[in-house]
């Protein structure tokens, strides 16, 4: 029937959708960018100009490459369009280099690379399937997926306004997931593979991935009561899944295996090095860790149970990264927080193991997996909400319970990454369009599941209307009084620690949620 | 609306932050006079009283946030990002609260537009008219007496007369090129009482409307009425009679050579008038052909006044003005633009299509500011979504251009208007091709040496050729608008 709507009541809603979301990312050319424009452009000078054995070793810029080998290819590609516009902007020297013709090819380069997330969206919008049949073409679930992801705020503003490329990583991730659902393994399995050599932040995911296909495609049919049958393990699948996974590997890391370079590519591409932290606390388990460590820091000073002279003086919210110590709770360490994922990832992959529901049931545990690695992973930047937000609308517009949770984690995760664009002009722009976004999700979802009940209690109401205040305060409150001087990190710290409460707190919902619903389903087949 | 990132013109942010400056430090009665602390030829304040209080009401809360923004004589040329981040607020908020609730009313008013849908697919139609967005968000102005106008209408539509007239008299304080829309507004409401009998309720009707214009006048100038010599002095600030036929803005640098989308500009390509007759003479040639293209519009509406005719009326009055006045600036092509927004819903195709021409006829003024890349991204994204929502490349018939009833009297030209929605659809792209070429062309390609200004009198002459059409066009929908048509309209 999704079929039937999206070729009957015609592309034109979904062209106009697209359309208009290309429109306002060149409106948003002239904003501001952060480093990660210099990176780009960093790389792209060291893929144009440095033979093969050269591009992981090169270091005359502090941002060196620490994406997998076809995130080179691929910057390698787009510098040879580069030259027609900016022959300078490759000259590896040129650090910081931004004249307008490297503006606008970087801009332009991102927003035309998104037409590959525009298809994937639409191949998604074909897998949902509304139960009602609607007649308002707005109250369609695939128009109401189709906005939510097209104009998701956060893809965005980290995108076209911070500057990255996720648009056509995540058109990837969301391909890959569409091809799942139609039951086109293979493919699927292909385009992931791809994706993680593009970026490996995908790895967090890869669980979901790998036990999802193992269980729906390896072992190729299920007994009557939905348990594993065992005898039906193909070893065709097996092989062909190995050979594609061995095959995308080859074509990327083989000819560093060769040149012997692989280590020095590894430790780039994980350089643990890094602090527990960014410099700006990502909303995860670590910010409440470490809130919990500074305040039972200040109440211990205060009550002089610690001694003053043995605390450090650095605040680790003071700007570089760095490591640092915790004073009153135990460190962590980067085994620790691996440990700690890996524990709260287990109970998603046994749950999607022994009672797959199909397409839904991956991607919950997708979702679960990217937010279970985003909580307590090593290092992880607030960005990274993006990986769990964007599959949840998938699911937030088949069911009532994924939209309530979907609504909490949108608005805190997007939230969260108000701090990347701190300078003033961009602040009415991101209002502008957090405020159209929130305000539209919320609407939309609440009118397609009108029939239910709420989709959110007066708790989770509440919490999220403190937003507001939040944000009044950070912004304009706080730079007007004098504690700006002496705690300049305030904002972030709050604003972090909030958010953190917020995704906690979806992050178990849903895995409540999740566990509940297969308890129920064995018994129902019991 | 996200004007934000784009950097504001010199002239008439500066202008603007100046009056702050000076509303706020000076006492009234210096605010128009040319005294030491306020010298008026540094953009000095030359728009009615009701600016000035903006003005005011700004410098008091810029005062709140940074008083260097303000200061008396220090302040000049202040250019800061949070600076500029307040003066784009400040237009915007003046957005939101006058304009953007006066377009969504109106959509929502409209007999046509039946549907919620319908009529929240037309406000996004007009509010994303991309002439009104560059200059007010990009160039920097306020949208203030457009949005006063805009009440105005929408008051009239409801037969509220007096707030009516109260909404116009606002926007004519605010900015006196509302004098533009005056016309009709007066012809529309004398023939309304007219209608009603000249004795008795026609009579009354007359004089409430006159009493509430005069009070209104009264309590915007109050400060000002305490003598005559201030009243004096406000009116010669405001209609500067003493300057040529030729200059184009007064906060802008004088162009060697006009270039504005007005008929004595392009008329100067051809013949030098300067050289034929004196400025007396000018003038008053100027007076005349305005006020004969205007006439036949406004006898018309007073004789038989139907709100249709009104918005059609703002339309070519304010069209015949921009033609064919002297001291028109570039921007007062909004003045037509806003009203031809009114009359989207009946004719989508030829509003369009002017919509489309009035924004390319400020190209060289965009141009200056830098705002190609936004000049471009809203054209494309107004013409299709006026496209998507109006479908209007298939309602290009006669009867959709409300020419019915004029294609009835010219019986003798059947057999040419048989193909007449084709070549109206070839002129269309015809004209957006040339649009197009011409706008690539002034911000790629640089002039040749002997015609240093080709690009933006071509810009010119073009538009004002198609301004000539687009009036002779209003004037004949008008002209041969009668109460049969409606009633035609009604039974199909």
């Amino acid at each position: 029937s999704a079929r039937r709507v999206m070729a009957a009541g015609g592309r034109s809603w979904f062209r106009a959708l697209a359309l208009g979301v290309s429109f306002l990312k060149c409106l948003l050319i002239p904003a501001y960018y952060s480093t990660d424009f210099e990176v780009h452009r960093n790389w792209l000078a060291i893929t144009h100009n440095l033979p093969l054995s050269q591009w992981y070793y090169e270091a005359t810029s502090e941002w060196t490459l620490d994406y997998p080998p076809f995130f080179a290819w691929f910057e390698y590609a787009l510098s040879h369009v580069a030259k027609y516009f900016d022959p300078k902007m490759l000259v590896i020297e040129n650090l910081n280099y931004t004249s307008r013709a490297t503006i606008l090819f970087q801009r332009f380069s991102v927003i035309f690379t998104d037409i590959l997330f525009i298809y994937a969206v639409r191949e998604c919008c074909r897998c949902v399937n509304g139960k009602r049949a609607a007649k308002d073409i707005l109250e369609k679930p695939t128009f109401i997926l189709a906005v939510l992801l097209l104009w998701n705020f956060g893809l965005l503003i980290v995108d076209h306004i911070h500057f990255q490329y996720n648009g056509f990583l995540f058109g990837l991730m969301l391909l890959s997931v569409a091809r799942l659902c139609q039951k086109r393994y293979l493919e699927g399995a292909l385009l992931f593979a791809v994706l993680l050599h593009f970026k490996h932040i995908y790895m967090y995911v890869a669980p979901a991935y790998g036990i999802y296909l193992l269980r729906s495609y390896c072992f190729t049919a299920n007994n009557a009561d939905g348990s594993l049958k065992w005898r039906s393990f193909s070893l065709l699948h097996v092989t062909l899944l190995g050979l594609i996974v061995c095959l995308v590997s080859a074509l990327s890391l083989g000819p560093f295996i060769v040149l012997g370079q692989l280590p020095q590519v590894l430790s780039r591409l994980f350089p643990f090095k890094r602090g527990l932290c960014h410099a700006y606390w990502a909303p995860n388990f670590w910010a409440l860790y470490n809130a919990m460590d500074k305040a039972l820091t200040v109440f211990g000073l205060k009550c002089n149970f610690l001694d003053p002279t043995k605390i450090p003086k650095a605040s680790m919210t003071g700007g570089l990264v760095q490591e640092f110590q915790h004073t009153v709770l135990p460190s962590v360490t980067p085994l620790a927080t691996l440990i700690c994922t890996f524990i709260s990832i287990l109970p998603s992959v046994f749950c999607l193991w022994f009672k797959p529901q199909g397409p839904r049931g991956f991607l919950q545990c997708l979702v679960l997996c990217a937010l279970s690695s985003f909580m307590f992973g090593w290092h992880v930047h607030e960005k990274a909400i993006l990986l769990a937000i964007l599959p949840l609308s998938l699911l937030s517009v088949q069911r009532a319970k994924d939209a309530g949770i979907y609504l909490i984690l949108t608005t805190t995760g997007h939230f969260s990454l108000f701090p990347l664009l701190f300078t003033s002009p961009e602040l009415p722009i991101k209002i502008l369009l957090m405020l159209l976004f929130t305000v539209y999700s919320f609407s939309s979802l609440k009118s397609l599941f009108r029939r239910e009940r709420p989709l959110l209690t007066w708790l989770e109401t509440l919490y999220l209307v403190q937003l507001v205040p939040l944000e009044i305060f950070c912004e304009i409150i706080f730079p007007l009084t004098p504690w700006k001087q002496h705690f300049p990190f305030i904002p972030l710290l709050l604003t972090s620690v909030y958010c953190a409460l917020g995704v906690t707190y979806a992050w178990l919902k849903l895995y409540v949620s999740v566990l509940t619903e297969r308890i129920s389903v064995r018994q129902k087949a019991e | 609306f996200l004007g934000a990132g784009k950097p504001p013109m010199y002239g008439d942010y500066e202008a603007q932050r100046h009056w702050q400056e000076i509303t706020y430090n000076l006492p009234i009665r210096q605010w128009y006079f040319n005294t030491s602390d306020n010298n008026l030829l540094y953009w000095g304040l030359d728009y009615p009283p009701l600016t000035a209080y903006h003005s005011f009401l700004c410098a008091y809360i810029a005062k709140l946030i940074n008083p260097d923004w303000i200061a008396l004589h220090t302040s000049r040329g202040y250019e800061s990002q949070p600076h500029k981040l307040f003066m784009r607020t400040t237009v915007f908020v003046a957005d939101l609260l006058v304009y953007i609730p006066a377009v969504i009313l109106y959509c929502f008013s409209l007999k046509e537009t039946s549907t919620k849908k319908k009529a929240s697919i037309c406000a996004l139609c007009i509010l994303l008219y991309p002439g009104l967005i560059l200059i007010d968000h990009g160039h920097f102005q306020y949208p203030l007496s457009l949005g006063f106008a805009l009440w105005g209408v929408l008051c009239l539509s409801y037969d509220w007369d007096l707030l009516g007239s109260v909404a116009f008299c606002l926007a004519l304080n605010y900015k006196q090129m509302e004098l533009y829309h005056s016309l009709p507004f007066f012809c529309y409401l004398l023939g309304k009482c007219f209608k009603k009998g000249l004795k008795g309720k026609g009579l009354v009707l007359l004089t409430k409307i006159a009493g509430t214009v005069v009070v209104s006048f009264a309590v915007c100038w109050l400060p000002f009425c305490t003598d005559m010599a201030q009243i004096m002095q406000v009116l010669r600030r405001l209609f500067p009679i003493d300057r040529g036929l030729f200059e184009a803005c007064m906060f802008s640098s004088p162009p060697p050579c006009c270039k504005l989308a007005n008929i004595w500009c392009s008329l100067s390509v051809l013949i030098k008038i300067k050289n034929i007759v004196s400025p007396q003479t000018q003038l008053k040639l100027s007076f005349a052909v305005t006020f004969l293209s205007l006439l036949p519009t406004c006898i018309k509406l007073t004789v038989q006044p139907s709100l249709r005719g009104f918005k059609f009326a703002l339309v070519s009055c304010a069209l015949s003005f921009f033609l064919f006045s002297f001291q028109v600036h570039e921007k007062s092509i909004l003045l037509v633009s806003v009203p031809v927004c009114l009359i989207i819903n009946e004719i989508p195709f030829m509003a369009t299509w002017f919509l489309l021409v009035s924004t390319f006829s400020m190209l060289p003024l965009l141009l200056k500011d830098g705002l190609l890349l936004p000049y471009a991204v809203t054209m494309l994204a107004f013409l299709s979504v006026c496209a998507a929502s109006f479908s209007i490349f298939e309602k290009t018939s006669a009867e959709d251009l409300q020419l019915k009833p004029f294609s009835l009297s010219l019986k003798g030209y059947v057999s040419w208007f048989k193909s007449f929605p084709k070549i109206v659809r070839s002129l269309f792209l015809l004209s957006v091709t040339l649009m197009g070429v011409l706008s690539l062309a002034s911000a790629a390609v640089t002039p040749p040496q002997r015609l240093p200004d080709l690009f933006p009198l071509s810009v010119s002459v073009s538009s004002c050729l198609h301004f000539l059409l687009f009036l002779v066009y209003f004037n004949v929908v008008i002209l041969w608008d009668s109460k049969n048509s409606r009633s035609q309209k009604k039974i199909s």
